[in-house]
């Protein structure tokens, strides 16, 4: 007889029903499966599994993960974490800024599954509304920047402005192989740049600043040169005459610019610059520590072949009809992959279609409105800060000053901090300070409380702002017209832009209405209460570089998810850095990249690619500085392991990596990886095991067990982040104990410059913000509690 | 004058030491609608074998090899500001770019009309 007390215990378990989210998601039970299991000649599922992986990379004990959590309870776990973050109001700018995202954009397009679910716009004909909310996005860039053509986003500024790096290289005549940069560009823009720039031989030159850039370009010897407009001090430098001067020398002029600025200064389209990229999170996305953002990438007419990226078109289908569709995108990774030079895929689409519908709410006459608005109101708060005796460097300003503090420079820092502000420590004796569109006067008057020396009465905000205007010089202020298109016009009324939002989404399929069989990023697991913490304020409201202190909520979700991926992987240890796969992969073959030369072997730089790999993989070698050597696959796409011997043979010397696919693009576990991987370890290469089919692995083979040196995984296939119709994406980078110290840091902080800038030093900077995107880590986080054996139940049933 | 076609599908038109080089019909048929031509810089030398610039159509992109030794001389600018010419008239008026051999012996290596068309039947 059982112990009633136990017995009562089982039964209580039972009815807290902690597997509910199992049921909820997992569409077929243990009869169907009883029915599908004879039909495919199998007895049960685990004999399934040993008849398709090889049992030699079968993982040699099951994933410890936390007992699996009702919806209910893991958020409320969650909730825990996310209250460890402390929401101070950030005036750090540096690219990041408050905004309010309109509420009829945030409940029906951020927490609307039939514009996150969706997959990427491959299908024309079932993605119609959000190729015309992209459109919009396009044109909304074009019209701001007053450039030809913009792509359909990047994944943020720093890396976009990488991009620009390379179109120009790609593009002008110039010879030369080194990048100018003004000093007065955003740090971590610069990072992000020096590592992009030392494998590819470009050699960038940063100018002290924005002033001595002329002379950086005297002698002509520069293939482009980047200046951020307005500069990340505040200045709005004049950068028309480094248009003319950049053309005599055959060389491109990139611009950083604000989107929002732009709408009272003239475009650099309109002074001949050839490439403009930057952030739009300020349209309507949450600071979210970072990301995800979009950012853009618009160039002159000219250089459209060579633009990176996606790029929606309008075409005529087969009515006659105008029809929208991707475009230009034949040249890169899906004909000519070897020679690809951009591994950019997946991008931003979500937040690009947060920033396009932002504008089409607003229109021209609200951005511009918003615009003055924070011009003002940083006009306003420099004139008291100048009454209060303080010194603001920065004549002309759109919405950051540089404020010289001195000797005060901490007790104004701590004063802050103490009324839960804060401010930019970006140099010793000055303090930054930027506003957004949540700023209000009350604010500026308790800035100039911060600031003031003490004792000193404080100025008048009515009479300062009855004779004030714009810190936006005479000779740069727009006078073009912009985002005339009707669109951008019509829907004014919440209604008419509900009715819009819901029209663009019943042209387009996401899971709301059906199962999209297209591949990993659509057959996984969505589940709305994932979604829930992204729009929690302890997780939106912080900025990428507020003070450490602040976000512990954000690196306990850090350490915990990248215990649990290391778990699942087998690997040592993992990076979040990346925010898409193409960006993990990279940073991946940089890690072996930087392995090879600390073990003196430099020389090392052959990349072997099977044939039938994804075109991502010898575009990020290229962009790593490798080159890439093609093997063959047999007829059924698997690896030609005698090819592939010959290969490692006749390069051993110089071999530096292998990347496979597993299981292979194919859907193929090839039985002989293990045999590959002891091959190419064996002449000294290491294994990137693409980590695209990470689905068909969790829990069933660890890749870091059975050979694998490095892996990413893309969060937004196996691990739950729904596509967004073609981003975000998250692709952390997973690597074996020895290749630990090569994984990316991050030296870049607003408030305080030093913290973990020692560690990250030397280390490569993948994006623009530490972890560029963390908000979504919450949503992996979910899942993994909810379903954390969904893994090790669902291995069996294959992709999710 | 000898036309002389390569493996990838070019022809190679030579007359002494000049040569104007273009992609064949079964190339401009393969390709479909040719929509843009990427031609070489003028000056330029290039190997045999060398990829000395790019055409893509409505479906596909390829790459345009250098059948032989030599320096460009000229690059025809009435394609780059029409591709529809590579497929209308691939042999005349669609040619890519025109060439200073370096050595004429290389275009023995190449394929004669009969057995190229015998090689494009076979591909």
């Amino acid at each position: 007889m059982s112990n009633p007390e136990h017995a009562g215990s089982a039964a209580l378990r039972a009815l807290e029903n902690p597997e509910e989210f199992i049921a909820r998601h997992i569409g077929i039970d243990a009869d169907d499966e009883a029915r599908m299991l004879p039909a495919i000649g199998s007895a049960t599922r685990a004999e399934l599994i040993d008849g398709i992986v090889p049992a030699a990379i079968r993982r040699a004990q099951p994933m410890r993960l936390p007992a699996p959590a009702s919806e209910a309870q893991a958020l409320a776990e969650l909730k825990a974490i996310a209250e460890q973050n402390r929401v101070f109001r950030s005036h750090i700018g540096q690219g990041y800024y408050g905004t309010l995202t309109p509420g009829v954009i945030l409940r029906n397009i951020l927490e609307n599954p039939a514009w996150y679910t969706a997959y990427t716009p491959y299908q024309a004909e079932i993605s119609q509304g959000r190729m015309e909310a992209l459109l919009n996005f396009q044109t909304m860039v074009c019209d701001l920047t007053g450039m030809a053509i913009a792509n359909a986003s990047m994944l943020d500024e720093a890396t976009a402005a990488a991009e620009a790096m390379t179109l120009a290289k790609r593009s002008v005549k110039s010879k030369s192989n080194v990048f100018l940069v003004s000093g007065d560009c955003h740090p971590q823009t610069i990072e992000v740049l020096q590592t992009r720039a030392e494998p590819l031989g470009i050699e960038i030159k940063v100018s002290t600043a924005a002033h001595t850039l002329p002379h950086l370009m005297a002698d002509g010897n520069f293939f482009g040169v980047l200046a951020q407009y307005p500069g990340t001090t505040g200045h709005v430098h004049d950068l028309r005459p480094l248009a003319g001067h950049a053309h005599q020398c055959d060389a491109a002029l990139v611009v950083a610019a604000d989107l929002l600025a732009l709408t009272l200064l003239a475009p650099p389209g309109e002074w001949d610059a050839d490439i403009v990229c930057g952030t739009t999170q300020r349209l309507g996305m949450p600071l979210c520590n970072g990301g995800p953002h979009a950012a853009y990438l618009a160039c002159r007419d000219a250089y459209k072949r060579s633009l990176p990226g996606r790029l929606v078109g309008v075409s005529l289908d087969a009515h006659g009809q105008p029809a929208y569709r991707l475009a230009l995108q034949t040249r890169e990774q899906h004909i000519r992959r070897e020679k690809a030079t951009s591994n950019i895929c997946t991008a931003q689409v979500l937040p690009a279609v947060i920033a396009s519908m932002y504008a089409v709410y607003h229109g021209p006459d609200g951005l511009r409105r918003i615009g003055q608005r924070v011009a003002t109101l940083t006009a306003v708060l420099a004139a008291g800060l100048a009454e209060l005796g303080l010194d603001v460097v920065n004549q002309t300003a759109f919405d950051t000053l540089t404020v010289k503090t001195g000797d005060h420079t901490q007790t104004v820092v701590d004063r802050a901090l103490d009324a839960g502000v804060n401010l930019r420590r970006s140099q010793a004796q000055h303090l930054g300070v930027s506003l957004d569109e949540t700023t209000t006067r009350a604010h500026v008057e308790q800035l100039w409380a911060l600031f003031s020396p003490n004792g000193k009465p404080l100025p008048s905000f009515d009479v300062l702002a009855a004779h004030t205007t714009p810190r936006i010089p005479q000779e740069l202020a727009r006078s073009s017209a912009f985002l005339t298109h009707p669109v951008f016009n019509t829907h004014k009324s919440e209604t008419a832009m509900l009715r819009y939002i819901r029209s663009l989404s019943d042209k387009d399929l996401a899971l709301d209405r059906s199962m999209i069989p297209l591949g990993s990023c659509t057959m996984k697991l969505n589940a709305t209460s994932e979604m829930i913490p992204i729009t929690w304020p302890a997780f939106a409201d912080i900025h990428p570089f507020a003070p450490a202190d602040q976000l512990a909520g954000y690196a306990e979700l850090d350490k915990q998810l990248r215990a649990w991926l290391c778990e699942a992987t087998g690997y040592a240890d993992i990076s979040l850095q990346p925010n898409a796969g193409s960006q993990g992969e990279y940073a991946g073959l940089l890690a072996i990249r930087a392995f090879h030369a600390a073990q003196g072997e430099g020389h090392r730089n052959i990349c072997l690619i099977p044939s039938s790999a994804h075109g991502t993989n010898p575009a990020s070698a290229q962009m790593a500085g490798m080159q890439v050597v093609v093997t063959a696959c047999d007829a059924q796409g698997n690896v030609d392991l005698d090819d592939l011997k010959r290969a490692c043979e006749q390069h051993s010397a110089h071999l530096s990596t292998v990347m496979i696919t597993y299981p292979s693009t194919h859907g193929v576990f090839e039985t002989r990886v293990k045999e590959l991987c002891e091959l190419v370890h064996a002449h000294g290469g290491r294994v990137y095991v693409d980590g695209a089919n990470m689905n068909a692995l969790v829990g069933v083979a660890a890749p870091g067990e059975f050979g694998g040196d490095v892996s990413h995984l893309n969060l937004h296939k196996t691990f739950c982040i729904p596509h967004g119709g073609g981003g975000p994406g998250v692709g952390p980078v997973c690597v074996v104990a020895d290749l630990v110290p090569y994984l990316p840091g991050h030296a870049t902080s607003g408030s305080e410059p030093h913290v973990g800038a020692a560690a990250a030093q030397g280390r490569p900077k993948q994006g623009a913000a530490p972890s560029a995107g963390s908000e979504v880590h919450a949503v992996t986080s979910v899942g993994v509690k909810e379903e954390p054996c969904g893994s090790r139940r669902g291995s069996g049933r294959g992709r999710r | 004058m000898t036309i002389k076609y390569t493996k990838e599908h070019e022809w190679v038109r030579a007359d002494g030491d000049a040569a104007t080089v273009g992609i064949t019909v079964h190339a401009q048929d393969a390709l479909g609608d040719v929509v843009f031509v990427d031609l070489p810089e003028v000056g330029k030398s290039f190997t045999a074998g060398d990829v000395a610039g790019v055409v893509e159509s409505v479906k596909a992109a390829a790459d345009i090899y250098m059948p032989v030794t030599g320096q460009v001389t000229e690059v025809n600018e009435a394609l780059r500001a029409d591709p529809s010419l590579a497929n209308s008239d691939p042999l005349e008026a669609g040619w890519f770019f025109k060439i200073k051999l370096s050595d004429a012996g290389e275009l023995d290596a190449l394929m004669d009309a009969t057995s190229y068309e015998k090689f494009a039947d076979q591909a």
